[in-house]
């Protein structure tokens, strides 16, 4: 009995010390990959130090981040990543009037909306000028940005023939060309019907080419290249060696339907398209190629020489050129590696042919010949961005990190885990000739649990990271507005935007620059409003106007100083416009509701801004 | 008291030496060259502005900071307590100051040349009239900016006179006024003026044959 009841006791602490064991080595509560993670971040206060910009002072570098389908392009500064302006592109944005005055309704057209992906710096001899930022969007449109004002001054498209514009708005290193190019094939020209089942035959992918004048920055669209009906995911222009080139990704090369994410997925190299474009633009100055949906297509078939293909593994997503030009770096996203291509290599297998087949007449270059090296950065490996002495950075989406590596020796020499599922990445000016090599943004997808709660829309993060030292080192989070795809990182020297519109730069036909001169008038039923603003009033006060007319209230804000902006909201009319110093706007709408409307300064302008205020009448008919 | 006047009359028939006629002649170019010059400068500051508003006083004009623009501003500001707005058409003094500057620039190359001590007072009795005058008049302005506002303007604010020389607190405003380059050099030719007077007095009656003979043989 006794030593029954001593074995029941052994067992039983037997089975307490096993529990105890076991439960000690339970499912641990963070990966230990945590403790890695602990190890990139910088020591707190030397990573506060470096982002800390002190009130009044200023950012080293201006960040201009495409905000995707919110249609609009956000202006951060660097280290502080605080958010500065907004420039709306796409959709109209109420905070500034954009999209409410006749000038920008024009260029939104029919489209309220527009997807936003890659921010493109003007440049000259393959460096950011400051001059202009282009940005693309899905529907087939890229806009143009001037820097002197931040304002979006043009948007050419929606393009003939291109179909989801996402491959874009790589500028050439003189900002020659900007290029478009389809992701969704579809028959051509638009308005053409073929089933789906016809895909492989019937549906074509196009680029399209448009020229940038040097001068004004004026776009014009010019040709366009008949491609395979693959997905044109990415792009970059050659520099340097490589100048004259263009290269775009691809992936279903399989052309396949239906589910893609099988379907496209089957083979182990798609393509890169790398274009000649000078080539090109010579052919098309030759009058080569025919006319579909009324622009120029040439077709490689008929003008041979003027694109091929280089084979690259997995359905590739970016593709970047290095600093040098010597380097293409191919990024198969379902892949461990990131492929280096030799653009001397290219040359030479282009002269020697050597090709492996063809695609609808484009020759298929020999994966073998073009190839440097395959450096094995991590899972998913999708853009590359370069800093100082010969590094690289490529964005890891499937394992949530960045990986730096050589250009040259293709060593892999640090990896830093982000938060999470990083896309994009920017280096200061890391796509240049000569990047700067001393912050980087980590463009995050996701950002879960990395700041308050606020509700099931979650913010993405962009996290700022250090690359000056052999180590990454996270410096800092920040939330940024959605989404940002591509952005791009430019020192705040290289732009000299202006405070006020000067008034001997006005030269709008409606502009008035004296209460005198302010008044409406009325002819053939139309109404001219010719409205001044200035601190603290509008003149004229009231509008008269009758029911039916078609008025237009040309607003002119006679301020010459800096920030005083002043709005014109007119109630029950849905008009909002916001005039900066200097600048004359005019608004075009049918007075089709009789009876007396309040105007007023939107923008708050000073001591007496609440009394800025006024009349639209509409007498009845 | 004849004896007083005799020294004066004596003292006003000296014919002054070199170095007076010389300083003459500077004190003239000196007058020359502040048309030129900005004579006075009203800044003001304040939070919103902290670069500050500028305004320079010419003999001609006024010019405001950043090509014109501060004074548009000043204006706009000022009209909020019914302040008349600063033009250069409300100044006479831009059309008289310029004239008087070159009389006296005249009546001192005048004096060089006739080297007589009764022109030499002359030209330093009237350039410091017009100095004390100029003065007076620049304070009386100020003066009468401050205190004829208009009645319906949005902000009422009691009558006040803006600084002449010197700093003061207006409202939310602190306001700088000094005198610029073309005072100074102003003032330089004043003081070339009167040592140019102390020189010939000093040198007395005494020095009248050298300087009549000059005379006689230039007469």
């Amino acid at each position: 009995m006794k030593r029954t009841r001593k074995l029941a006791v052994a067992g039983y602490i037997g089975v307490v010390v096993a529990l105890a064991v076991l439960a000690g080595r339970c499912t641990p509560s963070a990966p230990r990959s945590a403790r890695q993670r602990g190890g990139a971040t910088s020591d707190a206060a030397v990573a506060a130090q470096k982002v800390y910009v002190a009130p009044g002072d200023l950012d080293a570098y201006y960040m201009f981040a495409s905000g995707g389908h919110s249609g609009n392009v956000y202006v951060y500064g660097l280290p502080s990543m605080r958010h500065l302006s907004t420039i709306p592109v796409f959709t109209p944005y109420p905070a500034t009037g954009y999209g409410f005055d006749d000038v920008s309704k024009a260029m939104l057209g029919n489209l309220t909306w527009g997807d936003v992906h890659h921010p493109s710096l003007s440049e000259t001899n393959g460096d950011y000028d400051g001059r202009w930022l282009f940005v693309n969007e899905i529907n087939g449109r890229i806009a143009r940005i001037d820097l002197r004002d931040f304002k979006t001054k043009e948007i050419v498209g929606p393009l003939p023939n291109v179909s989801g514009n996402h491959a874009s708005s790589f500028v050439t290193p003189n900002t020659e060309y900007t290029f478009m190019a389809t992701r969704f094939s579809i028959p051509i020209p638009k308005g053409t019907v073929a089933p789906v089942e016809k895909y492989a035959t019937d549906y074509k992918g196009v680029i399209a080419a448009i020229k940038i004048d040097a001068k004004t920055g004026h776009m014009t669209p010019t040709y366009q290249i008949l491609m395979p009906p693959f997905d044109y995911d990415l792009g970059d222009a050659g520099k340097k060696v490589s100048d004259g080139w263009m290269f775009f990704t691809s992936y279903n090369t399989e052309r396949g339907i239906g589910k893609l994410e099988v379907t496209a997925s089957q083979r182990d190299r798609d393509y890169i398209a790398a274009i000649d474009w000078r080539a090109a633009e010579k052919a098309s100055d030759e009058g080569k190629g025919d006319m579909i949906g009324g622009v120029r297509v040439i077709d490689p078939r008929k003008v041979p020489g003027l694109v091929y293909f280089m084979p690259c593994g997995k359905s590739p997503h970016g593709v970047d050129v290095s600093p040098d030009g010597k380097w293409i770096i191919g990024s198969g996203k379902l892949q461990g590696v990131t492929t280096a291509f030799n653009f001397e290599k290219i040359q030479t297998a282009i002269r020697n042919k050597d090709f492996t087949g063809d695609e609808d007449g484009i020759p298929i270059l020999k994966y073998e010949s073009i190839k440097e090296a395959e450096v094995p950065v991590g899972l998913g490996p999708l853009h590359t961005q370069f800093g100082g002495d010969g590094f690289a950075y490529t964005s890891l989406f499937v394992d949530s990190a960045i990986a730096k590596w050589k250009l040259g020796t293709w060593e892999v020499v640090d990896k830093i885990p982000v938060s999470y599922s990083i896309g994009h990445l920017a280096a200061a000016e890391g796509d240049t000739v000569s990047p700067d090599g001393n912050y980087l943004v980590a463009l995050n997808k996701l950002s879960h649990g990395r700041h308050l709660n606020v509700g099931p829309s979650q913010p993405e993060s962009s996290q700022l990271i250090d690359i000056t030292e052999e180590k990454m080192k996270l410096l800092a989070d920040s939330f940024t507005e959605p989404e940002p795809h591509y952005a791009q990182i430019i020192k705040t020297d290289k732009i000299h935007p202006i405070e006020v519109y000067p008034k001997e730069e006005n030269h709008h036909p409606l502009a008035v620059w004296d209460v005198k001169d302010a008044g409406v008038s009325h002819q053939a039923g139309k109404a001219v409003a010719k409205v001044v603003m200035v601190r603290s009033s509008f003149t004229p006060q009231a509008i008269e106007v009758t029911e039916g007319e078609t008025v237009t209230i040309a607003l002119t804000n006679i301020e010459q100083t800096t920030d005083e902006l002043h709005g014109f909201g007119l109630l029950d009319y849905n008009i909002n416009v916001v005039v900066d110093p200097g600048e004359t706007k005019t608004v075009t709408f049918k007075a089709d509701k009789p009876g007396v409307f309040a105007f007023y300064c939107t923008n708050f302008c000073s001591a007496l801004h609440q009394e800025m205020q006024g009349y639209l009448i509409v007498k009845k008919k | 008291m004849r004896r007083l006047l005799d020294t004066l009359n004596r003292h006003l028939d000296i014919r002054v030496g070199l170095t007076p006629r010389l300083l003459l002649l500077a004190a003239a170019a000196l007058i020359g060259v502040t048309l030129t010059l900005p004579l006075w400068n009203l800044t003001m500051f304040a939070p919103q502005y902290p670069e500050g508003l500028r305004m320079d006083i010419y003999a001609h004009e006024l010019q405001g900071g950043r090509n014109g623009q501060d004074i548009k501003e000043i204006n706009l500001l000022n009209h909020y307590i019914g302040m008349h707005d600063l033009s250069n058409e409300d100044f006479t003094e831009f059309k008289w100051m310029p004239f008087a500057l070159g009389v006296l620039a005249l009546l001192m190359l005048r004096s060089a040349v006739h080297g007589s001590m009764a022109s030499l007072v002359d030209a330093v009795v009237l350039f410091g009239y017009f100095g004390a005058f100029s003065l007076w008049s620049f304070a009386y302005k100020m003066y009468s900016y401050g205190h004829n506002l208009a009645p319906g303007a949005p902000v009422n604010v009691p009558p006040f006179t803006p600084p002449v020389f010197g700093y003061q607190q207006i409202a939310n405003f602190e306001v700088y006024s000094y005198p610029r380059a073309g005072t100074y050099v102003m003032l330089a030719a004043a003081v070339a003026l009167v040592v140019a007077l102390g020189l010939a007095w000093r040198a007395g009656p005494t020095q009248a044959a050298g300087a009549g003979r000059v005379s006689t043989a230039t007469g």
